[in-house]
């Protein structure tokens, strides 16, 4: 079928839906395979603790157990420790990783040993019967606490202090000493449970004759495991084949390497039999990796009328009991977007990495971004209440010029282009902010006891993960590029194979969109496959924003190689000079003879037929084409969130939310929306809800559902949403990423709402999440301690 | 999340259920399951023997009975919440259930297994004691015997109900004034972290609070300063006295205590006028 219509730019709705709405999806727990056992991890009732010894013996004699292994009994299937691949410092400090503890529990959760049983049930039974004899040690989960050394988790490191990576700062740092305000917060933000919809889970089947396997797992990540899981298990990447089916969300905690994969390929390939995996709700809660966990002291420095000078930012953050695969590096992604932006002269950021007995942290959505926000954006609305001034106006004053252009920054790395203005301009005029003022004036005149606040948040963040030079000077392992093969077949449908790892971004329907309108043909003529090694055979898979920028780049620049052939191919068939064909109404056409033509469909199956094709011209119409991106991408935007806050209970409600963003030129105009939405209610969720709380003792008491608060459609606002369009200048597309924004942006909205709206009540500051308790008792202490 | 092995047998009707709950050590009567099957996924319960008295057909219903409503013990919340008796004489009760977790919890959950679970967290028990309500409970060789809410719940998870007898019948009096049911929670799903409920009574009120103890208790307080003459600002202010509040991730005790005086407050203003 020949299409004309413009099919990038319009609201195509997605083709992934119609087969996950219907509950035809193919996750990995609707696979089973003839003769699969079940692994259930043990995962003893300690935090820190060192094992004495551990008996498998009752569980071993249990219904249905296949084996139960330790650590000493899979001492030859691990070559190596699990993969950490960002060593950012050349002095950082690594703790080893291995699949199961062998000494020592570092956290609850640590697991010790594996049973594998033919049901799931006789798994979990015998599980339970494994009894670990261990003395226990003290547990810091604290963070300032961690860092005395006092209790040091890895006695072979000599200290939870691993890593101290500074940026080195940027412009000139006297102005933190000399400038007219000096102001000066301190920040803490709780841990996150990524909560994606599916939990993890992996199915292990393959010939140990053969020495290959296959690892069927929901993760983000395909083509980085076959690589991590390679490294740990020592099967070479030539013989292991990894295929992420349709996965259930991420949000980070699936771009991974996990233990619980390394076990399921060595078990595999020691029984000979299938190893099915499936995660628990509370065992997800302990031991997929959990976001955020940092305490920063922050400096602005600025002037009297608003302008800011320096921005000056140093952090403790949270790495837990171990790094997972990019632990150490998530605090510095967020280390080159301090400055947020604004056009601030001098920059500072420095973190260090802790070591605590929790589970390990990782990315999760917008890794190091949303830190970095939610302290850029209190601290500018601390500085705007010091000095007296409107919180809008010290933003407007401080922007960034706008450029077209690619940029230098202060941080150093280079801008793509930038127009923050009219995004913050059109946030205010829909959340009608000088009649939301008016109104915040009439009720605190009134001392009304539901109080109106108002909180901006403007951001910037860096994504199109990411040009591999760069990743080389910052000492990540691998490449940042992606890869993209498309194949015309004969019948005139096309095959689109992408190196990104779609688990819910709707990439099946973007991709096609921009291959339907290159190729001239339809949407739905264009199968998009993904998520399999062997399928895929090249990519980088799906985090940080990076797919549309990287991975649909990618599939332009394949794209681009298949027309040219094309276009070949037409002049041979039309015996005219490929100058003299144009591309109109979807196919080739000869100028100044329009009916003498050759569309995709009818060159595709010339070029497979291949019966009379230009002289050395390979059969097959198809294009490869693996991109490694120039520079990184840098959307931005402004939200705004307006809430009510009940001065007697300190309970917040959101009553309107605006959102407009900038993310470059948009392919779908629906997912951007969807993304944005999702993304702000998880931003809602980390303002005013979520919050993975220890005891004293190490335990997580926010250990399921009931206690650990993920808002219900109930509790998220209807969001307006606009954009503005300043288009990249990194990729051809134009486009920047649009995956986190909403992360990024909403948590400071809210929060800087909710301290708007008690402000006027002595209320300077309210942790994260503001929780009506937390909100009360800011009131009921700024007022003198009277309830 | 997986529960640890058990048996499962279907009650045909009361005295059937009643024989099965006999024959085993550690048996539990399985209505919806709503509170039931999450502690034994987590292993927290681990009966031997489930008891199913779901199928069992005449034990859902609302009628009226005199100056009371008679409610079946397996009356579904969604059920409760749209019966057009209770949400006209007895209007506390209906509005309540409808405020009961999500709609998938108040299709299954029922308004006897709600009671029988004594959580001092439920909402259903604190309406219950603040209307007085009357509970009909069945025991071996068909004897029945009647409680008041105010004496049923004895403890933490505790009620006055022995582990072979069926809680059959909720009774609740018609109430003609003022009434109030106010729950504080984080999440709309979430159980009260404080509740209140207040039934107009002769000119005063009769109140009842939700997670302040470990029984829903009578705010006894609150109820002889208004007895005294005090406007609902100066009686709530009573609102935590004998209270024992839990301090939890959703909140402290002593934030607690003075949500429930805010609560009280309000729901006194709503009740009275
Ligand atoms: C997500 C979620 C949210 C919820 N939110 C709320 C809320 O906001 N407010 C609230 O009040 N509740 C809430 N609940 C609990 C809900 O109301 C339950 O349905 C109710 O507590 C139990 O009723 P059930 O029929 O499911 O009982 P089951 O779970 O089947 O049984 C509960 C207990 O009572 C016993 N039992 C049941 N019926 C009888 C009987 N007739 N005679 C004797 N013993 C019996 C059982 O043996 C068991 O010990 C929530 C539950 C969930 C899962």
């Amino acid at each position: 079928m020949v299409a004309t219509e413009q099919y990038v730019g319009s609201p195509v709705l997605r083709k992934e839906d119609a087969k996950l709405l219907t509950g035809q999806g193919n996750f990995v727990d609707n696979q089973s395979m003839a003769g699969m056992v079940w692994m259930a991890l043990v995962r003893p009732p300690h935090v820190h603790a060192t094992i004495q010894s551990i008996d498998t013996a009752a569980a071993a004699s249990m219904p249905g157990v296949v084996g139960v292994y330790t650590a000493a009994d899979l001492e030859t299937a691990f070559p190596a420790a699990l993969p950490m691949v960002w060593p950012i410092t050349e002095d950082i400090k690594i703790p080893t990783h291995w699949p199961l503890t062998k000494d020592k529990i570092r956290f609850a959760g640590d697991a010790v040993a594996v049973v594998v049983a033919e049901t799931r049930e006789q798994a979990e039974d015998a599980a339970e019967m494994v009894t670990v004899s261990a003395s226990d040690l003290p547990a810091v989960t604290d963070l300032e606490e961690a860092a005395t050394d006092e209790v040091v988790i890895h006695e072979d490191l000599g200290t939870n202090v691993v890593v101290h990576w500074s940026h080195g700062g940027g412009g000139d740092q006297s102005v933190f000493d000399s400038a007219p305000v000096i102001v000066q917060e301190r920040f803490t933000q709780p841990r996150l449970i990524p909560n994606a919809i599916e939990p993890r889970g992996c199915l292990a089947y393959g010939s140990p004759a053969a020495g290959e396997f296959t690892l069927v797992s929901a993760t983000q990540i395909p083509h980085i495991c076959r690589v991590g899981l390679s490294i740990a298990t020592g099967v070479p990447q030539s013989k292991l084949r990894i295929i992420a089916p349709d996965v259930g969300g991420g949000f980070g905690s699936k771009l991974n390497v996990y233990a619980e994969e390394a076990l399921a390929l060595a078990l595999t390939r020691s029984i000979g039999r299938p190893v099915k995996w499936i995660e628990t709700r509370p065992e997800n809660y302990v031991a997929t990796i959990h976001g955020r966990g940092v305490l920063h002291d922050c400096t602005l420095a600025g002037t009297e009328d608003g302008e800011i000078q320096g921005m000056k930012f140093v952090e403790l953050a949270d790495m837990g009991a171990y790094f997972q695969l990019l632990t150490p590096g998530i605090p510095e992604l967020g280390g080159w977007v301090y400055m947020g932006p604004y056009d601030t002269k001098a920059y500072w950021y420095e973190f260090k990495g802790i070591i605590t007995n929790a589970t390990p942290t990782d990315a999760y959505r917008g890794a190091g971004r949303p830190e970095a926000t939610f302290v850029i954006e209190r601290l500018v609305d601390a500085y705007a209440r010091r000095i007296g001034m409107d919180p809008a106006d010290v933003r407007r004053k401080n922007f960034l010029p706008p450029s077209a252009e690619a940029f230098a920054s202060v941080m150093g790395l280079s801008i793509d282009s930038a127009n923050y203005e009219p995004t913050f301009d059109r946030a205010l005029e829909l959340a009608e902010y000088d009649q939301m003022r008016k109104e915040q004036q009439a009720r605190r005149d009134r001392g009304d006891t539901k109080q109106l606040g108002i909180g901006l948040s403007s951001y910037i963040e860096m994504c199109g993960l990411a040009p591999s030079e760069i990743l080389g000077a910052l000492r990540y392992v691998a490449g940042g590029w992606d890869a993209a093969e498309i194949e015309c077949r004969p019948d005139g449908k096309v095959v689109v194979r992408t190196g990104t790892s779609p688990h819910g971004q709707g990439h099946e329907t973007s991709w096609s969109q921009i291959v339907a309108d290159g190729l001239g043909v339809t949407p739905d003529d264009v199968e998009v496959l993904h998520g399999d090694t062997s399928v895929s055979r090249l990519g980088m898979d799906t985090y940080g924003s990076r797919s549309a920028s990287v991975g649909a780049e990618a599939v332009a620049r394949a794209l681009e190689k298949v027309r040219a052939k094309a276009r070949t191919i037409a002049a041979h068939e039309l015996e005219v000079a490929e100058d003299d064909l144009e591309w109109t109404d979807g196919a080739f056409r000869v100028s100044g003879a329009p009916d003498k033509a050759r569309t995709i469909p009818e060159l595709a199956a010339s070029a497979w037929h291949a019966h009379a094709l230009p002289a050395d011209m390979e059969p097959m119409l198809e294009g490869t084409a693996v991109w490694d991106p120039p520079n990184f991408t840098w959307p931005g935007g402004t939200h705004i969130c307006v809430v009510e806050v009940d001065t007697e209970t300190g309970k917040t409600d959101i009553m309107r939310y605006v959102a407009v963003d900038d993310c470059g030129n948009v392919i779908n105009p629906m997912i951007v929306e969807g993304q944005v939405q999702g993304g702000v209610a998880q931003g809602v969720a980390e303002a005013l809800y979520e919050e993975a709380l220890y005891d004293e003792s190490g335990n997580l008491m926010s250990s399921s559902m009931t206690q650990y608060l993920v808002p219900t459609a109930v509790e998220i606002p209807s969001i307006t949403q606009d954009r503005t369009v300043t288009p990249s200048t990194t990729n051809s597309l134009g486009v920047k990423g649009i995956g986190e924004a909403g992360t990024i942006a909403s948590p400071p909205a809210v929060v800087n709402a909710v301290i708007d709206a008690v402000s006027h009540l002595g209320v300077s500051h309210i942790d994260k999440p503001a929780s009506p308790e937390r909100v009360w008792r800011a009131i009921r202490d700024a007022q003198g301690g009277a309830a | 999340m997986i529960p640890a092995a058990f048996e499962y047998a279907r009650a045909e009707s009361i005295d059937h259920a009643i024989e099965l709950l006999g024959g085993a050590d550690d048996a539990k009567i399985l209505a919806g399951g709503h509170s039931l099957l999450p502690l034994m996924k987590t292993r927290l319960a681990q009966p031997s023997l489930l008891v199913d008295i779901s199928r069992i057909g005449d034990l859902s219903y609302v009628r009226e009975d005199g100056d009371m409503v008679a409610i079946g013990a397996l009356t579904r919340h969604h059920d409760v919440a749209n019966s057009e008796l209770l949400q006209q004489v007895a209007p506390i009760v209906a509005d309540t259930a409808s405020r009961i977790g999500d709609p998938q919890v108040r299709h299954v959950g029922t308004i006897g297994g709600s009671i029988a679970h004594a959580d001092p967290a439920g909402d259903m028990g604190t309406v219950m004691v603040a209307l007085g309500a009357q509970f009909a409970i069945s025991a071996a060789a068909g004897a029945t015997r009647t409680v008041a809410a105010g004496d049923f719940f004895q403890g933490l998870f505790q009620a006055d109900l022995a582990a072979n007898e069926v809680l059959t019948e909720i009774r609740v009096p018609k109430t003609s004034g003022g009434w109030s049911y106010l729950k504080f929670n984080r999440r709309a799903i979430d159980w009260a972290m404080v509740g209140v409920a207040a039934v107009q009574q002769n000119g005063s009120a009769a109140v009842a609070l939700t997670n302040m103890g470990e029984t829903p208790l009578r705010a006894a307080g609150v109820e002889e300063a208004l007895a005294g003459g005090a406007d609902p600002a100066t009686a709530s202010a009573r609102a935590d006295e004998g209270a024992a509040p839990p301090s939890d991730a959703f909140g402290s005790a002593e934030y607690r205590r003075e949500v429930s005086k805010v609560l009280v407050r309000r729901a006194l203003e709503e009740t009275l006028g």
